[in-house]
């Protein structure tokens, strides 16, 4: 451990330190109301670090650290960014949720913390335990969270998370060590290396058969985290039962997450070599699989959490043509599918967020968690039914919105690498989409409200809306500089 | 100036929706605007040099979006600076229709002149993004229009509307990628061959013909061509008057610009090799839309298959393409544009007054009407001039119109072209047939004490605006045609010879 590698840490041992900090000041303080500031203290100590360590790293290149199991560039930045933003549109609107628990609100904001500093870990880990480690780190206290709320429901949600999420890490270790035990290493530079430089042999039994075995373990692994077909089965429940702040961060933070790891381990240990075509294949067919089955599923649903679970499994289908969309085929424009990949992330972790803030402000005051409770919002709330309509517009991939570049971005890339045939699919898709989306606005606007008494979103919950709701219009308006950003970014994961 | 035209209905909604709230108010600034923006689209139309031909009133930023090569770039030819002009014509013809609105006000005329910025955006829009994103902004304020303020099915007809669209949307994002690949750009000038070399169609990652059917498909279902016309009958049907009007009079002919100006102008072999499919294509809407007409006991829905029927036209011009020998006339392209533009105002106008008749008797079943001549004498004249005009009688645009197309196309398919002249005389069956049992005969006993008034003041802005378009054109077609031609010309100019 040098100061260098402290350096490294800064934006995730701030949010460490204040986690640490909010349990402390929990059992000091009798007013609560100081937390989500000391929150927000917190984050905004991490971003520094973030700001301050892009400055570096665009002057003297990547920085490695703490025995090369760490690396900060612009790709762990720009998710360093993107968690950090999402921790603290979801604190924000966590009041009403929190303002509702008797106890352990200290607990509450730490964990949310440790889960966001698992993150931004994942994004920068290049070796495969500390990886993992950095894994359980961001899956434990969501789990613990899942289960914080008041009815059975999420104590189930919590049990399930917890339960699917050791599985999947039990399938994506045994997956890393097959990879091992063909490389002999758990660096992802040096397994690259060694992937590239042996042939690969089908005539023997074990060798590359147990290497591609290794592949789509690992790939299985992610596939929990990312909430793909076929690994999606946890969703719907525990999106439902979950707090709802907590299911807005496991449907962006968590899921970006899981890209960010599956990005890196992908283009920098499998990047290079023949094994790309095949892996390519395999997530253009998981692709097709989870779009499709998704957006089928989300049609027949009728609350809302869970129709949002299954259009983010729709959209872990998007953004997984962009992972499919390989440099092999493309050199000129190697960094097209990841650059898609993180801003799809960036423009969906906005609109998703959005979307779920405007199901809390709902619910906090009606109660109700199914379509019919949105009757007539048009009328009690104009600019909450707004602010829903524009994510909604988003997530469909309508303009003036973010959501709409995003997906003519990673589309593009599916059409530039070959794979013209999953642009397709995943169009269609869109077009499907369209049915459920629009029954949340028809339900707002059409039909009549079953109250007529206006409906506030409490400040801090409006404040996380605005912010989001804006946030999709205006990168819908002006994309150039998120785009700008996350093409950097996915340049140099890409180099790596 | 083009974003001014383009942009003022949008910022006028901003204004109603963030600042006004009574009804009076917002129906005369949304008027105010409806004004501005019609005299800055004739602005447009008449400061176009026809001398100099080529792009003009360009407005070019480049570096919007950098990594994807868009740009912010506007600029009209011959053709799309009188579909502009149309698009101000019944923009303001549509505000001055939803005079009789009292629901939701405030967010009627919002969406309207929303719809409005759509419009005028695809049809001035030169980069393929920018054109695809106003093409697709279009669809939020046609839902909420007559899925709110429609009447009987509206919001069956609205998600019919929204389905089918979206569904060509699809795939003209698709083939927009492809040719965005392929070519590294998204200039349409350049793509069309306005400008620079156009599109080789030996450089596409796919099939040049299966790119055109993409794109084909996304605009026959706008224009709307057979089988894929069915949603038009009950978006019509549905949707309030003024909506009818913008979707008849304006939205259609989306499909028409882009078949000219992406289809033919992109795929120019490929549009010959399939002129004989625009043909038939065509040959079939003319014929059908008109058989199933005489079906109809709905006013608007005769109107609305009667559309179908007249774009069959513009299809049928644009299979002109496939020329005689190696010459190809530019006089079926023109006939097809024309008919645009004549179509817009002549069906906007019938619209419109079938909207009038509908506020006073709330019905549109044709065997409750007749004999509203008498009460309704203003009414009844206008709607008669409309339906001669729709039914193409010399010294109305409709006669200039169908000429010159039949004329461009007959050399081309002779026997197809004649077929699709019995149209003509359908039309005027079914026309005629429909004023005889509306406005004509004895009045039926259930109106004799109803209080049946004629239009209003305001209520003849519209009508007495698009007669005089009807008319004028009609009368002096080189007013349209000159600066048509240019475009059309240079079209064929630069990819059919």
């Amino acid at each position: 451990m040098t100061l260098h590698d402290l350096f490294l840490l800064w934006p995730a041992t701030a949010l460490v330190g204040t986690g640490l900090l909010l349990i402390g000041l929990d059992l000091l303080l009798r007013e609560k109301r100081a937390l989500p500031a000391v929150v927000l203290a917190g984050l905004a100590i991490s971003l520094a670090g973030a700001i301050t360590l892009w400055g570096v790293v665009e002057r003297e290149g990547p920085q490695v650290g703490i025995f090369g199991t760490l690396r900060m560039d612009a790709f762990s930045l720009f998710f360093a960014y993107l968690f950090i933003t999402a921790t603290a549109l979801v604190v924000l609107a966590s009041e009403p949720v929190v303002r509702r628990l008797q106890r352990w609100q200290g607990e509450y904001y730490a964990l949310v913390l440790f889960a966001s500093s698992g993150m931004m870990l994942l994004a920068s880990a290049t070796e495969l335990i500390t990886l993992y480690i950095a894994l359980e780190l961001t899956a434990l206290p969501l789990a613990a969270l899942s289960a914080f709320g008041t009815d059975r429901r999420s104590r189930e949600a919590g049990v399930k998370f917890l339960i699917l999420s050791a599985f999947s890490s039990a399938v994506l270790l045994y997956g890393m060590v097959l990879v091992y035990a063909f490389t002999g290493t758990t660096h992802l530079d040096a397994i690259g290396r060694t992937v590239f430089q042996t042939p690969l042999d089908w005539s023997i039994p074990l060798g590359s058969w147990a290497l591609l075995g290794g592949v789509v373990l690992i790939a299985a692994g992610f596939g929990f985290k990312i909430s793909s077909v076929p690994f999606q089965m946890w969703v719907s429940d525990v999106y439902e039962g979950a707090p709802t702040p907590i299911t807005a961060y496991l449907s962006v933070a968590s899921k970006a997450a899981g890209f960010a790891a599956l990005l890196r381990v992908f283009s920098t240990a499998f990047g290079l070599g023949a094994l790309q075509e095949q892996w390519s294949l395999l997530f253009a067919g998981l692709s097709a699989a989870s779009m499709t089955v998704g957006n089928l599923v989300a049609m027949a649903q009728n609350n809302i959490k869970r129709l949002l679970a299954y259009s983010t499994i729709a959209h872990a289908g998007y953004i997984l043509v962009g992972v499919a969309a390989v440099s092999a085929r493309a050199p000129d424009q190697a960094t097209i599918g990841p650059a898609g990949v993180l801003f799809y992330l960036a423009g969906y972790t906005l609109t998703n967020l959005a979307a779920f803030f405007g199901v809390i402000a709902i619910t906090a005051q009606i109660g109700g968690e199914n379509i019919e409770d949105f009757a007539g919002l048009g009328r009690r709330s104009p600019l909450l039914a707004l602010a829903i309509t524009l994510s909604l517009v988003s997530l469909l991939g309508i303009p003036p919105t973010i959501g709409f570049w995003a997906k003519l971005y990673i589309f593009g890339s599916a059409v530039r690498t070959g794979l013209a045939w999953l642009a397709v699919v995943g169009v269609i898709n869109s077009v499907l989409s369209a049915y459920y989306y629009l029954r949340i606005v028809r339900a707002m606007f059409f039909l009549p409200p079953k109250e007529d008494a206006p409906l506030r979103a409490s400040p801090s919950v409006g404040t996380a809306l605005a912010f989001s709701a804006g946030g999709v219009v205006f990168f819908g308006v002006l994309p150039f500089f998120l785009l700008r950003l996350a093409e950097i970014a996915a340049r140099i994961a890409g180099s790596a | 100036m083009l974003t001014a035209t383009v942009f003022l209905p949008l910022a006028g909604a901003l204004v109603i929706a963030l600042f006004l709230s009574r009804p009076k108010a917002i129906r005369w600034f949304a008027a105010g605007v409806a004004i501005v923006d019609f005299i800055l689209s004739i602005v447009v139309f008449a400061g176009y040099e026809r001398q100099a031909g080529g792009l003009q009133w360009v407005e070019r930023v480049t570096g919007w979006v950098p990594s994807l090569k868009v740009e912010y770039f506007l600029g009209v030819d011959g053709l799309s600076a009188t579909l502009v002009l149309l698009t101000g014509m019944l923009g303001l013809a549509a505000v001055f229709s939803s005079w009789s609105i009292q629901e939701r006000v405030k967010e009627y005329f919002a969406w309207l002149l929303v719809l409005q910025t759509a419009v005028m955006g695809v049809f001035t829009a030169l980069d393929f993004v920018l054109f695809f994103l106003f093409w697709e902004l279009e669809l939020v304020p046609m839902y909420f229009l007559i899925a709110i303020w429609g009447t009987g099915r509206k919001e069956y007809s609205a998600i019919k509307f929204l389905v089918f669209t979206i569904t060509g949307s699809a795939f003209m994002l698709v083939a927009l990628l492809v040719v965005f690949f392929s070519t590294g750009t998204f200039n349409m000038a350049d793509l069309a061959g306005l400008t620079g070399q156009g599109l080789d169609a030996s450089q596409l990652l796919l099939p040049a013909r299966l790119v055109w059917a993409f794109f084909f498909i996304a605009f026959a279902v706008k224009l709307p061509l057979w089988p894929l016309h069915t949603w038009l009958p009950d978006a019509h049907t549905d949707a309030p008057t003024a909506v009818s009007v913008m979707l008849a009079g304006v939205l259609l002919k989306m499909g028409g610009y882009g078949l000219i100006r992406i289809n033919a102008s992109m795929f120019p072999q490929v549009t010959q090799d399939a002129s004989l499919l625009l043909a038939v294509l065509g040959i079939v809407n003319i014929l059908y839309g008109a058989m199933v007409v005489f079906r109809q006991q709905d006013m608007k829905r005769l109107i609305a298959y009667s559309s179908i029927s007249h774009m069959g036209l513009v299809a049928l011009g644009l299979s002109s393409l496939r020329g005689v020998g190696e010459q190809v006339s530019p006089v079926g392209l023109t006939g097809a544009a024309l008919q645009m533009f004549t179509h817009g105002t002549i069906t906007g106008l019938l619209f419109v007054m079938v909207g009038l008749v509908y506020e006073r008797t709330h019905t549109r079943y044709i065997p409750d009407l007749g004999g509203l001549a008498s009460k309704m004498p203003f009414i009844a004249t206008v709607f008669v001039a409309g339906a001669l005009a729709s039914l193409g009688l010399p010294s109305t645009s409709g006669f200039v119109a169908e000429l010159t197309t039949l004329i461009g196309t007959f050399p081309v398919w002779g026997v197809l072209t004649a077929l699709g002249a019995i149209g003509i005389v359908l039309t005027a069956g079914y026309l005629l047939w429909l004023l005889q049992r509306s406005l004509f005969g004895p009045l039926p006993e259930r109106w004799h004490h109803h209080p049946l008034t004629d239009a209003t003041a305001v209520e003849k802005v519209a009508p007495a605006l698009l007669t005089v378009a009807i008319f004028a054109v009609g009368l002096f077609p080189a007013v349209l045609t000159d600066t048509l031609r240019v475009g059309v010309e240079a079209i064929v100019q630069a990819r059919f010879t």
